[in-house]
């Protein structure tokens, strides 16, 4: 029998959820705040032992609404910040997502999704948040989604939510599903030193100056972190550059659209997608989260029947990666959507569909994965 | 195994049988110590435990795209519903694998028929490692991980205390395993049935 060496050893057996742990430890995450719920049970269950051993905080909270503010309250004091939640957490979470939002506090939350509406299907995958991550709080803001689909994904995609919302001050949503969750897979885990990890900017002016949300360049103001020297006033009002609300309609202006135009800037960093044979397709598959496994393996199936198809997977739900999606929908004779809900990125599909490409849905709700068989039958009878 | 084929193994039965910790140990044997591409999914739901009871090993040379079992290479039936439930989802070259105390009506004679309880209460001492006991036998037929990796990952996964028992029923299974003779079996988990036609 061959023998085991241990380079071969370094690849190690995860779940999704453990996966989305070992992520954000790698990206820095040092405190985590949250209320246990199916599917997300185990991202808590696992860092209130790993957190400790690396000099970090666990708290279990009494609610979800809390659990967001000690989140927001840790990352104002300087550190990494995470909660992980189920569509019924994610409902609460709302209100002190704004805050996060317009206070501008780095953080990262993940919603394993499940059946809904309310308690819903604790046990079964869903993607019927997909709307909510983007419009569940209220006021016109920018917000970060991001769409797992593997262990693998829930490693990377972790770090990359963690650096994008330390790079734009902002709350970034991960945006898991029970399959993706609870899937083991075999996966090698990079090493530290090559992983790349992105600090907030912290102000190096002299305190007298500091201004905590004046404009730069890069429209992300610089961010002191409290007991670093720097007076700070944080609140949920429109505030003007040295955080002090304001009614001013000019400062107002201002504010509302250097939150949103900062996020707009960094459209090349923030909107990932991954393509899989798409170089001459004519038909193809926009999926994300598990049902883009399904989509691949269906491209596969159809490209062996001499089907010219297609899969994009989009990583980015929000802000929606319009420019790679117009491209697809020129390129492309049909476009089929495949999703556990009615049609929630359907809809923002159509929405930017120029072209006039041919737009098919699939939807499925009753608690189960799509199939492969299911999408393939679409692509070899369009 | 042809780089993008998938060989798929469902171990069921009923809760508290051990059926998903089998699926892992199996899972993480292949994955983490043959290197090849391996995703595991299990039911999940309020009814497991006493109901019925699934996981899925798909074992690939590369990665893996669609995470569960399309048609089964190898089912393990721990019950007579679980063997009722999943055995259509074979492939007709598949092999079912059961309990044969506990599965009496086998839908096909391309099958497997060793009594992994028994095994485990009497030679074991302890009914408890059934699942084990199966695993060896799981993992000598499927020919697709080595008994060396399964036995390592077994020893990395069960409770401390409990390595040497859980060894011994899997060395047990595989034992037992050993003793089939696959040419008496049909070629077919379908030719009796097309025999009639």
């Amino acid at each position: 029998m061959e023998s085991i060496n241990e380079s071969e050893r370094k690849k190690i057996l995860l779940q999704g959820n453990e996966a989305i742990v070992a992520g954000a430890l790698a990206a820095g995450c040092r405190f985590f705040a949250g209320y246990p719920i199916t599917p997300a049970s185990e991202i808590s269950e696992i860092l209130s032992v790993k957190l400790p051993e690396v000099g970090g905080t666990f708290i279990q909270m009494e609610d979800e609404i809390a659990s967001m503010g000690a989140v927001i309250g840790a990352s104002l004091a300087g550190v990494k910040a995470m909660t992980a939640t189920s569509g019924p957490g994610f409902s609460l979470i709302q209100e002190n997502l704004g805050y996060g939002c317009i206070a501008e506090v780095p953080c990262v939350i993940v919603n394993v999704m499940r059946g809904g509406p309310s308690t819903g299907l604790p046990t079964s995958p869903s993607q019927g948040d997909v709307q909510m991550t983007r419009w569940g709080t209220h006021g016109d803001h920018p917000i970060i989604v991001l769409a797992v689909s593997s262990v693998a994904d829930c490693f990377s995609v972790t770090i990359k939510a963690f650096n994008l919302s330390e790079k734009y001050r902002i709350p970034v949503i991960i945006l898991s599903d029970e399959v993706v969750a609870h899937t083991r897979e075999s996966v090698t885990l990079p090493d530290q030193d090559q992983i790349r990890i992105f600090d907030r900017v912290k102000p190096d002016v002299p305190s007298d100056w500091y201004k905590p949300y004046a404009d730069n360049n890069r429209g992300v103001p610089d961010m002191a972190a409290f007991g670093d020297g720097y007076r700070h006033h944080v609140t949920g009002l429109v505030h003007d550059e040295k955080g002090f609300p304001t009614q001013d309609s000019q400062e107002i202006d201002k504010f509302l659209r250097r939150i949103h135009t900062k996020i707009s800037k960094g459209f090349q960093d923030i909107q990932i997608t991954k393509t899989h044979l798409m170089e001459d397709a004519e038909v193809c598959v926009i999926a994300y989260g598990s049902v883009a496994r399904s989509a691949l393996r269906a491209v596969r199936d159809a490209r062996k029947l001499g089907v010219k198809a297609g899969l994009v997977q989009l990583v980015t739900l929000f802000p929606f990666p319009r420019k790679a999606v117009d491209t697809y929908l020129r390129q492309c004779r049909v476009v089929i959507v495949p999703e556990m809900n009615m049609g929630q990125m359907s809809r923002e599909i159509g929405r930017v569909n120029q072209a006039g490409c041919r737009i098919v849905k699939h939807n499925r709700i009753d608690g189960q994965l799509i199939t492969p068989e299911e999408i393939l039958k679409h692509l070899t009878t369009v | 195994m042809k780089s993008d084929e998938r060989y798929e193994i469902r171990f069921s039965g009923s809760g508290g049988q051990g059926i998903i910790t089998a699926a892992v140990v199996m899972a993480d044997g292949v994955g983490a110590y043959d290197n090849q591409h391996v995703c595991q999914t299990q039911s999940y739901g309020p009814e497991a435990r006493g109901g019925k009871s699934k996981a899925e090993v798909v074992i690939s040379g590369s990665p893996i795209d669609y995470p569960k079992a399309l048609r089964v290479d190898l089912l393990l039936a721990m019950t007579q519903a679980a063997c009722d439930a999943y055995f259509s989802d074979i492939k007709s070259d598949g092999l079912l694998v059961v309990d044969s105390d506990l599965v009496k009506q086998l839908p096909t004679s391309r099958s497997v028929s060793i009594p992994f309880t028994q095994i485990a209460k009497e030679k074991i001492g302890r009914e408890l490692v059934a699942n084990m006991v199966a695993l060896g036998a799981v993992g000598f037929l499927c020919g697709q991980v080595s008994l060396e990796g399964l036995e390592k990952a077994l020893l990395s996964r069960v409770p401390k205390g409990t390595e040497q028992i859980n060894s011994e029923a899997l060395h047990a299974g595989i034992e037992e395993a050993k003793k089939i003779n696959f040419d008496l079996l049909p070629k077919s988990v379908f030719s009796e049935w097309e025999d009639e036609l």
